[in-house]
């Protein structure tokens, strides 16, 4: 499938043009297929151990090697028609060596003794032509091996057991739901990955990891004809590292909002959420047009997630603050001497804000890293101060520690593995404080849920973020949906605006599949956590516009 | 080998649909190498290479539809794919909105393929990259590049006798440079399918050049400004409108070509008369694929003609529906031009803002076709047709649609991102908020 293709399918059209190209790659396979156990370890140890042999014998000094068999199960509907149904397998080696200071990388899919070996002189190859022009040798963080590993993604249903006829199904229950409620047009789409991913190095280490994400998503429009109009409304479901598990009805995992939204932590009722958005999108084509002007924000999860993810996430990433990401992605505002200056206010004192490769359910949960690092959780703002990046092992010695934070990530087996942001998240307040507590303690302001248009600058100070329901707040009650709303603010300013916290309770997961990153462009999957959160004083613009 | 001839292209998918037992079927092939060196900090980070040749396999049951894809050539892994593809379709549900698949087409034979691109290696890459990252160093800047060069294939055959083949190559080469001191920034870019048209050296002086008279930069006030976009910048907004055209979303009533009341605004006048766009695969500049995922073929298609909504794209299905042809969308779009350069366009312009290139631009507005963005790596103040001094970077809250209504000027079409687009003087255009990035 190619990737416009899935753009158009997913009706994902606006919204995710910065796909990488090879998010589609794969070859299709029946679905029986996705249930085979594939290779066993011990193939895969030996084609390893053929890999880390030639790359030593060609000259390389280090040298690691990633066997992944990627799965993947996308279904994709239109009101009441299956548009398409694709189950698809990636399988191959990549080899990733250092020689005469310098990386270089090879892949292949014929996962012969023969021509894995020839891949590592490839590699060997192309490391010691761009030596050429290499200024500084590569100084990697020393990393003990830690043998043979096994680790798996804690579900406690794999989706690719389900049968297709069930997924299919709730999409066309979803679809239903979603006409019957009023609803012109509706697209629903499941999405189901799972990684297998084999590492091994010269340091040792043989660690066979296998991973599970999914995303289930719907996107309900309203038309009205006679105004011209048309309104749509996402799925308030986030992409997350569960099972087929959180397609389940739980009401402990629900909070309803008085006069607003129902929203989901760990179960995710999607017919409940689609007849709601039908509802939702029909009422904001009759919603008022936002007055321009400064509004204390109330930002639910599934909104402030991508605002973490753009002005936290992103910035913090230690390839941005070096350089690294110049050409394409740009640098940080959240330079070395910031850090070093241990005194650098990212946001007000009750910010505080982890990266944490081990938190349950994450997108970027994983026991290990695509350098065979074991994952852990740190602090990056605590008490609004900046006090960390995120790293890897060719980078740490840059930040003067001798320990990566194992952040490196490849987005298959046939591409490099780089930096890529962990889970990045916001803690939650101390003590009891619910949405009921925050929307009663707001006098003018906007709660804003659902992720909409985003945009950041290249060093990430200034962004405008929209999203998909705006409920205007007037003297502590919601009164009603607001239209053409974005919040503009530079990142330090707008953390420093942070002005209350929700607790745990109301603690959810934000996630996306598609992070892109690096040239050629790789996407990576990640979540972001957070309760409620509101930021006294945003700017609001009116984005309503007549052409 | 990656790259098949036109012949062994029609050999393996004639092969395939031997071993058809579905009502249609529909072959791909789709083949290529690449190869790419990335640097930061003046110095190579990473580079890769890639090889592959796919084949995709469509079978058709009555209105049910599967695909299988494979990479492995030897007749048994064939047959599977064919047998995968089948037992899928059986599985599928029934697409009511399924079209039978076209017999044979006729295609243009766009000249994409340069064998000089097609047989790069490292050490070109790493010689190109090295002389650029040479000449950053003796300029006493910082920069980072990426360069990639692709020699590609692709090949579509049916069981109603359609053929296609199509070969075309590559060569895409971007920098930025930076100052030591972090205050000024510049960016070039091109691709081209010949290599040698790729003049890294050239670039890298734009690229220079622009990051040192970025340094400094003043803040003016957001608000409505008259722009010189560069084609790197008005191609990226342009791209969205071209884009947009789909003739079904626009008669369900949401799209930018949906009228109040019901229908569309095909031939309705949505533009400034200066303005013409078209896709034509056989470009001498912007050559593309003849044909269609489905088969079908492209020809020169003229979406605006005058700022006249002169066509929009229909699948097989809802062409079907309406009665008309199917057109595809686009893969890339020629915006005709004026005759002057931009430097003739600065000189002509009293007060204005010189725009390098955009920067994270999503949509506000379907409806609309609102976006916002920001601008980077070389924004600048005009007075009085010249070059006055750099200016901080702004965001952006703007449409296309309504941008060329506010045209004021067009010059010379440029080769960027696989599309030829001039750069643009508009009045008016919206800038909301300043940022402090460089």
């Amino acid at each position: 499938m190619k990737r416009r293709e899935f753009v158009k399918l997913s009706g994902m059209g606006f919204g995710a043009t910065m796909l990488p190209a090879g998010l589609m790659a794969g070859n299709r396979i029946s679905a029986e297929e996705l249930l085979n156990p594939g290779p066993d370890v011990a193939f895969k140890k030996r084609m390893a151990d053929v890999a880390l042999n030639a790359s030593k014998s060609k000259g390389a000094t280090y040298a690691d090697v990633r066997i992944g068999r990627y799965l993947r199960q996308y279904l994709f509907t239109r009101e009441n028609k299956v548009q398409n149904i694709v189950n698809s397998e990636s399988y191959g080696i990549g080899i990733r060596v250092i020689a005469n200071g310098t990386w270089g990388f090879a892949s292949t899919n014929t996962m012969s003794p023969e021509s894995i070996a020839e891949c590592a002189a490839m590699a060997v190859d192309m490391a010691k032509a761009n030596a050429e022009i290499q200024r500084e040798p590569v100084v990697l963080a020393p990393q003990k091996g830690v043998g043979e590993k096994t680790w798996k993604t804690p579900i406690k249903k794999n989706a690719f057991e389900i049968p297709v006829k069930e997924k299919i199904d709730l999409l066309m229950e979803v679809n239903g739901a979603a006409l019957k409620n009023g609803a012109s047009f509706v697209t629903s789409n499941l999405f189901f990955v799972n990684e297998q991913k084999y590492f091994a190095s010269t340091d040792g280490s043989y660690i066979d990891q296998d991973v599970h994400r999914m995303w289930p998503t719907f996107t309900v429009s309203a038309v009205n004809r006679q105004t011209g109009r048309f309104k749509s409304r996402d799925a308030l479901s986030a992409p997350i590292g569960m099972g087929y598990e959180y397609l389940s009805d739980n009401p402990a995992e629900k909070i309803v909002i008085p006069n607003g939204p129902t929203v989901y932590r760990y179960a995710y009722n999607m017919i409940e959420d689609a007849t709601a958005a039908a509802l939702q999108a029909k009422e904001k084509l009759s919603a008022k047009s936002v007055p321009a002007g400064k509004y204390d924000m109330l930002l639910d999860p599934s909104n402030l997630g991508l605002t973490i993810h753009e002005s936290v996430g992103h910035p913090l990433e230690l390839d941005r603050v070096l350089g690294y990401e110049a050409n394409l992605a740009g640098t940080s505002f959240a330079t070395m001497e910031k850090l070093q200056s241990k005194n650098f206010q990212y946001g007000s004192k009750i910010v505080n804000l982890v990266a944490d490769k081990i938190q349950p359910n994450t997108m970027g949960l994983v026991g290990y890293d695509d350098e065979g690092v074991p994952c852990k959780k740190w602090d990056l703002v605590r008490n609004g101060i900046l006090v960390n990046f995120q790293a890897t092992r060719d980078q740490v010695h840059l930040l003067g520690e001798t320990e990566s934070q194992g952040c490196s990530f490849a987005e298959s087996w046939d591409s490099v593995q780089f930096q890529r942001m962990p889970n990045v998240s916001l803690q939650p307040s101390e003590g009891k404080y619910s949405i009921h507590d925050m929307i009663k303690d707001t006098e003018k302001g906007i709660y804003i849920l659902g992720r909409g248009s985003s945009s950041i600058d290249q060093q990430r100070y200034n962004f405008q973020f929209s999203g998909q329901l705006f409920y205007e707040i007037k003297d502590g009650k919601l009164v009603g949906m607001l239209d053409d709303v974005a919040y503009q603010s530079n990142t330090q300013e707008f953390w420093n605006s942070c002005a209350r916290i929700c607790d745990k309770d109301d603690y959810r997961l934000f996630g996306t599949f598609f992070d892109g990153k690096g040239q050629p462009g790789q996407a990576s999957a990640v979540s972001h956590g957070c309760p409620t959160t509101r930021f006294n004083g945003v700017n609001v613009i009116n984005t309503g516009r007549k052409i | 080998m990656a790259i098949l001839s036109q012949e062994e292209a029609k050999r393996l998918i004639d092969k395939v649909l031997s071993y058809s037992r579905a009502d249609e079927m529909k072959v791909e092939l789709n083949g290529g190498r690449t190869g790419n060196i990335r640097f930061a900090r003046n110095s190579v980070s990473t580079a890769g290479a890639t090889n592959n040749l796919t084949v995709s396999v469509t079978a058709v049951l009555g209105k049910r539809i599967g695909t299988s894809d494979i990479n492995e050539f030897d007749e048994s892994s064939l047959e599977k794919a064919v047998r995968r593809a089948e037992e899928m379709a059986r599985l599928a549900p029934e697409n009511p909105e399924y079209m039978p698949m076209p017999g044979p087409q006729t295609y243009t034979s766009p000249k994409a393929f340069v064998e000089t691109t097609a047989s790069m290696k490292a050490p070109d890459r790493a010689k190109l990259a090295g002389a650029s990252i040479k000449s950053i160093m003796a300029s006493q800047l910082s920069g980072a590049g990426f360069l990639e060069d692709s020699a590609t294939f692709n090949a579509i055959g049916n069981s109603k006798g359609l053929f296609g083949y199509h070969k075309s190559t590559n060569a895409n080469f971007s920098l930025t440079i930076r100052t030591p001191d972090g205050t000024g920034s510049g960016y070039a870019a091109g691709d081209f399918n010949d290599v040698a048209k790729l003049k890294t050296g050239a670039l890298t002086d734009i690229a220079i050049q622009k990051a040192r008279a970025s340094q400094k930069a003043v803040a003016l006030e957001p608000g409505k400004y008259t722009v010189i976009l560069e084609p790197l910048a008005a191609g990226e907004l342009i791209q969205f409108m071209v884009r947009a055209m789909d003739a079904r979303t626009a008669d369900e009533g949401r799209s930018f070509l949906s009228k109040k009341g019901g229908g569309t605004r095909l031939g309705e006048k949505l533009l400034d008369e200066r303005v013409t766009i078209y896709s034509d695969p056989a470009d001498s500049q912007v050559p593309s694929s003849p044909f269609s995922g489905d088969g079908y073929p492209y020809e020169k298609v003229i979406w605006f003609d005058k700022g006249v909504v002169k066509n929009m794209s229909y699948s097989p299905y809802w062409a079907k529906q309406k009665g008309v042809k199917p057109l595809p969308e686009p893969s890339g779009f020629v915006m005709e031009g004026g005759t002057q350069s931009l430097a003739d366009m600065i000189k002509g312009t009293e007060k204005g803002i010189l725009v390098t290139r955009f920067w994270y631009t999503r949509w506000l507005d379907p409806q609309t076709l609102l976006y916002t963005g920001l601008t980077r790596d070389g924004t600048f103040y005009i007075d009085n047709g010249q070059i006055k001094h750099p200016i901080k970077n702004f965001r952006f809250n703007e449409s296309p649609v309504i941008m060329l209504n506010n045209l004021e000027a067009i010059g010379i079409p440029e080769r960027t991102r696989g599309c030829l687009v001039p750069p643009l003087r508009i009045r008016d255009f919206t800038f909301s908020s300043l940022s402090d990035a460089v």
